[in-house]
């Protein structure tokens, strides 16, 4: 039996002021995960903190349990990560559980992400006309089209802010499919916002690059991204 | 001006609201969490349709015959002709969002998935859901810019609104701040399967609750097929839920066997030689079943994909590889990987006819949540399909009809709020479905789960989900005969005389079980 301390930061709402309160977890399952230990936690009858203390049911977030959502993204032992991807065994006996920095907290582990979303209708993240399916194009539309929007990205990111100009990488995942597959004056549109909302802002510290939980290769993205809209643009006006 | 709501915004709904907008018309989409969180992004395999680009002399006809076969003659005849024919016309508009489905020679490739003759999936990798969500949502974003579609991304359905027997909106709860409202105007109800109904037994998303279906029940909404549960022969157990190993994974060569008297038994080779491996999900699940009740066999079945070539691991199946290593710590190219039935889709729901109609005027169900296209047991590829083609048709439907007069937005002032039970309760409940609703069923086991469900519903009152869940038990019960996911060890037959739809109604109290109109 392996026993864990789950120290989790709290806020019972947007208006509240947030306090740390731990939890003690104890499981057999090697695979046991964060999110395992929140829904047992969850699930007591009356549950108690380390103290014995009653305590608040934990708000968070989790659908699918098997990193396909990203709704479960919060910042475990000072990361970002997805709490079904975090596996107890590898995270020491004392855990510390925030939710991402970034968005405005709900309550406790649950943020509002809607900046997010947001961003990607500011930048028309779609295709205005229909599009021509083509092999060369479906290893990075594969690539692009797997962004969760979990978030874990921009918590890293050194230049992202919820509601600043710069969209982050969870942005420039989406538009990266678009400047692969669309073509003409509505590729270069999209190129454009590439530009503004991504390339502009990005400071290249590749903080993001290792910190996906689908495990995309943001770089790979980038590098293809920025080749197009920006490089390759900047030698044409040159010549 | 009236706005349609859409409750759920995964592949159903994001379909209904993309048509209802490219029509002129505006939609609330109404969902728990955003369309990212959907159970619609696990699906893996692929979408069925008959393009015919394989060489094989593929058809819509051929199609519609599997689909019919496949679920053994209870689904609605015209609702799969309908859908069989928009089938190719469905997948190449789903291409024509960005969909990157694999291609070869300029044409979309496609699969062998169970129960069908033909490479008829086509298929994005081993994430085919995640894809064909993702050129949805930015497909919906267009109107949501456009203003025609509304997002409400963190808010639970808590009950339909009817008035004079017809369906005039929907209350709904904002999760985020607590605050209750009314939303005006017809209801397309997107919700999802009765997963939540199963607490951590099942391969799907654990934000169904399966409370939207439950509330309808009680409403008086009619079910069809409660009975008819899929369990997907290969899932392996990951804390809190099933995960799903894809079928794709025997389409592509994996093989099913179990250990015999020191020997490895590829039982569905033997006893089914055409499609051996590939045969209907509910014939390989129960034939797990049985293998492992038999003398000399060991207690597991092994899903052996060694014999896969290192192009399908990369080209067709790179996210499965990866998803087995980290749960067993086991690299399926190397080793067979023990896999057992899981719960894995609900064939039975909400009852519609063939434009996604309910009962109750006004309202409307697509996706998993209904029941027309799959019968007794659904066929690999073919729940994508329904899922898309069901939003757009009860979408088109709405579109031919006058608006509604229907009050856009008020506070609600009405007492109905989501009436769940405690979590260990809604645990029990699932205990008992699950005995009752196994892979083989028999009257004494079920009578036993109904006087389990008696026991429960006396110490812990009468909730929605228990209705629900009372009715699956009754279906079963119901349908004497053996047929599709349905096999009743006391009933080992198919009877043609049952050779019609399970329906169930809640009214004036009494739940109402009858085969057939």
């Amino acid at each position: 039996m392996m026993t864990f301390e789950l120290d989790i930061l709290r806020q019972k709402s947007a208006q509240d002021v947030p306090y740390r309160q731990s939890f003690m977890f104890e499981t057999d399952d090697e695979n046991a995960a964060v999110s395992t230990a929140l829904t047992a936690l969850n699930a007591r009858s009356v549950l108690t903190d380390k103290n014995g203390e009653k305590a608040l049911p934990i708000s968070w977030e989790c659908s699918c349990l098997q990193k396909k959502c990203g709704a479960c993204a919060m910042v475990i032992n000072g990361v970002p990560g997805l709490a079904c991807d975090s596996k107890l065994s590898g995270l020491g006996r004392v855990i510390t559980v925030e939710p991402l920095r970034k968005f405005p907290v709900i309550a406790d582990l649950t943020v509002d992400r809607r900046a997010m979303f947001d961003a990607l209708r500011e930048m028309s993240v779609w295709a205005e006309n229909a599009v021509a399916p083509s092999e060369r194009t479906q290893d990075i539309s594969y690539e692009a089209s797997g962004c969760l929007q979990c978030g874990c990205c921009l918590e890293v990111c050194p230049n992202f802010y919820a509601g600043g100009s710069f969209a982050g990488m969870a942005g420039g995942v989406p538009l990266s499919r678009l400047i692969e597959q669309l073509s003409g004056e509505e590729r270069r549109a999209v190129m454009k916002e590439y530009r503004r909302r991504v390339y502009e802002g990005c400071g290249k510290s590749l903080a993001c690059r290792k910190i996906c939980p689908a495990g995309l290769d943001i770089e790979k993205l980038m590098v293809n991204s920025n080749g197009a809209a920006a490089w390759k643009s900047l030698f044409r006006r040159k010549r | 001006m009236e706005k349609i709501n859409i409750i759920g915004a995964g592949l159903a709904g994001l379909t209904a609201a993309i048509t209802l907008a490219k029509g002129g018309r505006h939609c609330r989409l109404i969902s728990l969490q955003p369309s990212e969180r959907a159970q619609s992004v696990l699906a893996e395999g692929g979408i069925n349709a008959a393009l015919d680009v394989m060489g094989e002399g593929d058809s819509t006809e051929y199609h519609f015959e599997d689909t019919m076969r496949g679920g053994v003659y209870l689904a609605d005849e015209t609702a799969v002709r309908r859908l069989t024919d928009a089938a190719p016309d469905t997948v190449k508009w789903l291409a024509s969002l960005g969909v990157p489905f694999n291609m070869a020679d300029g044409h979309i490739v496609q699969r062998n998935f169970g129960g069908q003759k033909k490479k008829r999936t086509a298929y994005a990798k081993s994430s085919t859901g995640k894809m064909l969500m993702t050129a949805l949502i930015d497909e919906t974003r267009k109107y949501e810019a456009a203003g025609l579609v509304e997002r409400y991304p963190h808010h639970e359905f808590v009950t339909a609104v009817t008035e004079g027997g017809e369906c005039t909106g929907a209350v709904v709860r904002d999760r985020y701040s607590g605050s209750t409202v009314l939303f005006g105007g017809r209801v397309i109800m997107c919700c999802g399967g009765l997963a939540g109904l199963f607490p951590s037994m099942t391969t799907g998303t654990t934000q169904n609750s399966g409370y939207a279906a439950a509330r309808l029940f009680e409403q008086g909404v009619r079910f069809s097929n409660a009975e008819m549960l899929q369990y997907h022969p290969t899932t392996i157990g990951i804390p809190d839920k099933r995960c799903l190993v894809t079928e794709a994974a025997r389409g592509e060569g994996g093989r099913l066997y179990i250990e015999r008297g020191g020997e490895k038994w590829y039982f569905m080779e033997e006893k089914y030689p055409e499609l051996k491996n590939l045969m209907p999900r509910d014939v390989v699940s129960r034939e797990m079943y049985f293998v492992r009740r038999e003398k000399d066999c060991g207690d597991t079945v092994f899903l052996d994909m060694t014999g896969l070539s290192q192009e399908i691991w990369q080209k067709r199946l790179p996210d499965l590889r990866a998803e087995i290593m980290h749960y067993l710590s086991i690299d399926p190219a190397k080793q067979p990987v023990p896999v057992h039935e899981g719960i894995h889709y609900f064939m039975g729901g909400i009852h519609t006819d063939a434009f996604h109609r309910t009962n109750i005027a006004g309202l409307y169900a697509a996706g998993e949540c209904t029941s027309q296209y799959h019968g007794a047991n659904r066929l690999g590829g073919n729940s994508m399909l329904g899922a898309v083609f069901g939003g757009k048709t009860a979408a088109e439907d709405i579109l031919a009809a006058a608006e509604m007069t229907a009050a856009d937005e008020t506070a609600y002032s009405g007492s109905e709020t989501v009436r769940e039970p405690t979590d260990a309760v809604k645990r029990q409940l699932g205990s008992l479905l699950y005995e009752g609703l196994g892979i083989v069923r028999s009257e004494q086991g079920i009578d036993k789960a109904l006087k389990k469900l008696d026991e429960l519903e006396a110490s812990e009152g009468v909730f929605p989900r228990m209705l629900l869940g009372r009715a699956m038990l009754l279906s079963a019960r119901e349908r004497r005969e053996s047929r599709g996911a349905h096999y009743r060890e006391d009933f080992p037959e198919k009877n043609d005389a049952l050779r019609a739809p399970t329906f169930a109604v809640y009214r004036n109290g009494r739940t109402e079980i009858k085969i057939g109109d």
